[in-house]
């Protein structure tokens, strides 16, 4: 369970969030829309606990995971330690992860080395060796040609629904939100409230 | 490869040479060096003033006997001892300077005018300043060859925070990562372009340093020898000694330096 109560969000003189409250239980999938520059990323930075100059008040659940809208993996770590030294997993735990989300055998490749579709299946594998009880999507699959979006949304579907985190998914894509969400909101306005659908 | 987090190109390090073309192999230094050698024996040979300007035909014998008598071999410890320390004391301290004052933006509007002031103060008097307080001993000379590089090491790793990447550092806090697996996995992997260049750049300050503290108040290196050579107006003995740290020191880039550099940036040749 995640509850976030917000009074507002500025930055600088410009508020871009206004009063909002949401609350996502454990196996819920909240999706929230919104066109870009709604706010929604600063909504899931919040929600992840990344940016904590807000007024209001944020109670997490506990370990939280987010996916990011470009994979943000460390170039410098192979594979492997990506997945497992952001999140406390084993090395056995990670390959599990990885072959999971089909990456089995890459573990010792560099993330240089990957194509963006692959580098996005490590940062699933990577958001779900953290065991998240709060799963954070932003826009996890942006910039994937359709057959890997569809091949990438029957992996987290059936993951989430395996682990059962309260998850909460920012968006664009009808396809995405209609297939992997329970509930959704829409981001409007400025400063934005979220209008539940 | 697209999206994938990625520093920035460090800002150009002036100080270190753009590698080699490919092909050239080892080569294209080596008869460079011999060019070099070359050009200054044709030189001497041509002023044909042995005494103000000896050539290889004085100077390498003079090396030679140096080193077989086994007295340039203590001096080359001794002074290579004090760039060590110092190198390590001034890589050191700069390092968390330069962390610090990338991680605060108040510390470093508070701080930067002192760090330029300090960067800007002649070797020279930090030295005559280090002897006058500590006295003239091995603590002092240390210190004041430390204090020389630190302003420099602090600057050029501030530059290297300023310039991370802060997609990364969202993902750290985004997955609750302890802090000192940041400083480890996240931040100083991104130094490491930094701090070579801070490392390549200061063994060479350093070294020169070193001489000069020497040369003022200490009773052994080559910087206290180069100051009996120039006592007795030796020359030869003055390039000669030079010449062997010259040597010590590009050993130490070549042995040292430019493996450690391979090493550490694998990553970026296996993409």
């Amino acid at each position: 369970m995640i509850r976030l109560d917000l009074r507002g969000k500025s930055f600088g003189a410009t508020a871009i969030l206004g009063p909002l409250s949401l609350a996502v239980a454990p196996g819920e999938v909240l999706g929230i829309e919104g066109s870009s520059g709604a706010g929604k990323s600063t909504l899931l930075r919040i929600l992840a606990g990344v940016d904590t100059r807000f007024d209001g008040d944020l109670h997490p659940a506990g370990r939280s995971a987010m996916v990011f809208q470009s994979p943000t993996l460390m170039p410098w770590r192979r594979v492997i330690d990506n997945v497992t030294l952001p999140t406390g997993a084993t090395g056995a735990e990670a390959r599990g992860w990885l072959a999971r989300v089909g990456l089995a055998g890459m573990e010792q490749h560099w993330p240089g080395q990957l194509s963006l579709g692959q580098a996005r299946r490590v940062g699933l594998a990577r958001a779900f060796a953290a065991r998240p009880e709060v799963l954070i999507l932003d826009e996890p699959f942006v910039s994937l040609d359709q057959e890997r979006v569809e091949d990438l949304l029957d992996l987290t579907a059936a993951l989430i629904a395996e682990t059962r985190p309260a998850v909460i998914l920012a968006s664009h894509s009808e396809a995405e939100l209609a297939r992997l969400t329970t509930r959704r909101a829409r981001l409007e306005g400025r400063p934005a409230r979220l209008l539940s659908r | 490869m697209l999206g994938l987090a990625r520093p920035a190109a460090p800002p150009a390090p002036a100080l270190t040479a753009p590698p080699p073309a490919p092909g050239a192999g080892p080569l294209r230094p080596m008869l460079s060096v011999l060019a070099l050698i070359g050009v200054w024996a044709a030189g001497a040979a041509l002023l044909d003033d042995p005494l103000r300007a000896p050539g290889p035909a004085q100077v390498l014998p003079a090396l030679w006997e140096g080193l077989a008598s086994g007295r340039m071999w203590a001096d080359l410890g001794a002074t290579l001892g004090r760039v060590a320390a110092a190198f390590v004391l001034a890589m050191g301290l700069g390092t968390a300077l330069g962390i610090g004052l990338g991680l605060s933006r108040r510390a470093n509007d508070w701080l930067d005018p002192w760090l330029t002031v300090w960067n800007n103060i002649p070797a020279l008097v930090l030295i005559v300043l280090c002897y006058l307080w500590i006295g003239l001993n091995e603590t002092a000379a240390i210190a004041a060859v430390a204090l020389n590089k630190v302003p420099l090491v602090a600057v050029i790793l501030r530059e290297g925070v300023q310039a991370r990447d802060p997609a990364l550092a969202e993902m750290a806090r985004a997955f609750r990562m302890a802090p000192l697996a940041r400083l480890r996995h996240i931040l100083l992997p991104q130094l490491v372009p930094h701090l070579l260049a801070a490392a390549r750049a200061g063994v060479s300050l350093i070294w020169k340093i070193v001489l000069v503290v020497e040369f003022l108040g200490r009773s052994n290196g080559i910087g206290f020898r180069i100051h009996l050579n120039f006592q007795m107006f030796d020359i030869t003995g003055v390039l000669a000694n030079a010449l062997a740290f010259v040597a010590v020191m590009l050993a130490v880039e070549w042995l040292v330096l430019a493996p450690l550099a391979r090493r550490a940036t694998g990553w970026r040749a296996a993409a």
